[in-house]
């Protein structure tokens, strides 16, 4: 048995706490290099579990506080009144943002056809989106991490109400992220501004493809625009739906900044949604399995007047669903998808 | 509220020993993880204060006894990595265990009861947790990260700022002798 000078131990239980941490970090870091394993360790999990409770009621309590002081007597209406608007103008973006999509794709369909109508002898496979349905939660946010390098928050729903891991998640500003640990009644967010982030995006005017890249900082960036693209300050950034989490056309940001450099350009974004003020956000949680209609058969090689307006072998999409912004004092509740318009 | 201050090494039989009802030591690193994260959805404004490390030099100085201090760093750190994604366990835990232990042999030497020793305590343990944080990253996961900028010599201003009246706070907490 080694006797230890009583002087020296508070020195040696620190180099073996230190020892044992460090022993803990590389086993952590080898097996997230060795497998995809998404399980969550049994720490954090405890972790988790432990402060989300706590979490939780002090949001309750301090939405509650405000909601009583804010809604007293002769504000009581006001508020309501302002409620009822907030989630009225978020109905509306949404809403106006599926019919921008349509709109865009009304238009890229009659480029098709146009171009079908002049060269007829060219074989074709169209293929049409027959229809998509989105459901949505709201969600609040009930906290983030508690270290400054990590951009992360947690809300206030989990696997029990149906999410999973690498769902999206958006406000009706913009995109905020999406859902990288579930537990039963929480669930962690990867913000778009976090070092691990990375999200397919494109330039909404000419359609170029890139990666919109959490930098730790708060503002992404954008990558793998070549020096050749023009870029200004101010072109707006949607999503591409390339990364099969986001759906395409979402709001991402505008170029804040751009600066030229080898061998990509350096894209700074200003995010449409204001990632350090979330307070209430909705989780896309099921799409309808897209159906592609055969080449042979399809419609779309029969030119069709485009004032029929329909693209070919598409049903016409319905408009996305109706969410109501939850209340200020009351869990905000899962949403019932809209139902398709014929 | 007065405050004493008597710089230079003093023997350890001369140095106060404080003593906390029980509970309170655990109830505040917890309290202070809670506030942490739930300040932090609110901005950027709230990374300038770091509320686990201040209760880690609080107690640690309090206590005076390096084991118990970097047992403390230790387990606060550890529960900041748990909550957060992409840190691997360990990280914050090794940097606070270091600060614990200085901690704690800074109280056991002097008394730091006057709240500029505190605020100046505070400063230099806020950047040399950035440098064991930052030498951890670099070292062992590969990462870039600061030793120093005005980033963080503004946020150390802050929390040592902070924590004159954290402490002052924390002190209410201490059984009476």
């Amino acid at each position: 048995m080694v006797d230890i000078p009583t002087r020296r131990r508070p020195l040696a239980l620190l180099a073996i706490v230190v020892v044992a941490q460090v022993l803990l970090l590389a086993f952590q870091v080898r097996r997230t290099a060795r497998s995809e394993d998404k399980q969550v360790p049994l720490i954090r999990y405890w972790a988790v579990e432990m402060i989300m409770p706590i979490e939780r009621a002090g949001s309750w309590m301090v939405s509650g506080t405000s909601g009583l002081w804010n809604g007293y007597i002769d504000l009581r209406h006001q508020r309501a009144e302002n409620i009822r608007l907030r989630a009225e103008n978020g109905e509306l973006k949404l809403r106006n943002r599926a019919l921008e999509t349509e709109a865009a794709e009304a238009q890229r369909m009659e480029s098709l056809f146009e171009f079908r109508r002049q060269h007829p002898e060219a074989p074709m496979l169209a293929a049409a989106v027959v229809g998509s349905m989105r459901a949505m939660a709201a969600a609040r946010v009930i906290g983030a991490s508690a270290d400054p390098i990590s951009h992360t928050i947690f809300i206030n729903h989990g696997a029990d109400d149906h999410i999973r891991h690498n769902m999206a998640v958006i406000t009706p500003d913009g995109i905020v992220g999406k859902v990288v640990e579930v537990f039963p009644h929480a669930a962690q967010v990867l913000l778009i501004n976090d070092r691990e982030s990375g999200i397919g995006a494109m330039f909404a005017a000419t359609g170029t493809h890139g990666i919109v890249k959490g930098t730790g900082e708060a503002e992404p960036q954008m990558d793998y625009i070549v020096n050749d693209d023009k870029v200004q300050v101010g072109d707006a950034i949607v999503t591409s739906g390339d990364d099969r989490i986001f759906p395409k056309g979402l709001p991402v940001g505008v170029v804040a900044e751009v600066k030229h450099s080898s061998p990509f350009q350096i894209i700074h974004i200003r995010t449409s949604a204001r990632l350090d003020r979330l307070e209430d956000v909705l989780v896309l949680l099921t799409e309808k399995q897209l159906d592609l209609t055969p080449a042979t058969e399809s419609p779309a090689l029969t030119p069709k007047p485009p004032s029929s307006a329909t693209p070919a072998g598409a049903e016409k999409k319905p408009p996305a669903a109706a969410v109501t912004a939850p209340k200020a004092s009351t869990p905000a509740k899962a949403a019932k998808p809209a139902a398709p318009k014929n | 509220m007065s405050f004493a201050f008597t710089p230079g090494i003093q023997s350890q039989e001369n140095v106060e020993v404080h003593k906390y009802y029980t509970g309170t030591i655990a109830a505040s690193a917890i309290l202070a993880i809670v506030l942490q994260a739930f300040l932090h959805k609110y901005g950027q404004w709230a990374e300038f204060v770091e509320l686990p490390l201040l209760v880690t030099v609080y107690f640690g100085v309090s206590r005076r006894n390096p084991a118990s201090g970097l047992l403390l760093g230790a387990a606060i750190g550890i529960l900041q990595d748990a909550l957060s994604h992409d840190n691997p366990i360990g990280l914050y835990g090794i940097a606070k265990t270091f600060v614990g232990y200085v901690a704690s042999s800074v109280g056991a030497r002097i008394d730091m009861e006057h709240p500029l020793s505190r605020f100046g305590l505070v400063v230099v343990l806020f950047h040399f947790h950035q440098f064991v944080l930052a030498a951890t990253q670099r070292g062992l996961l590969g990462r870039p990260a600061p030793f120093f900028n005005l980033h963080l010599f503004i946020a150390s201003l802050a929390s040592g700022g902070f924590a004159v009246l954290l402490f002052a706070l924390l002190d209410r907490l201490r059984r009476p002798a």
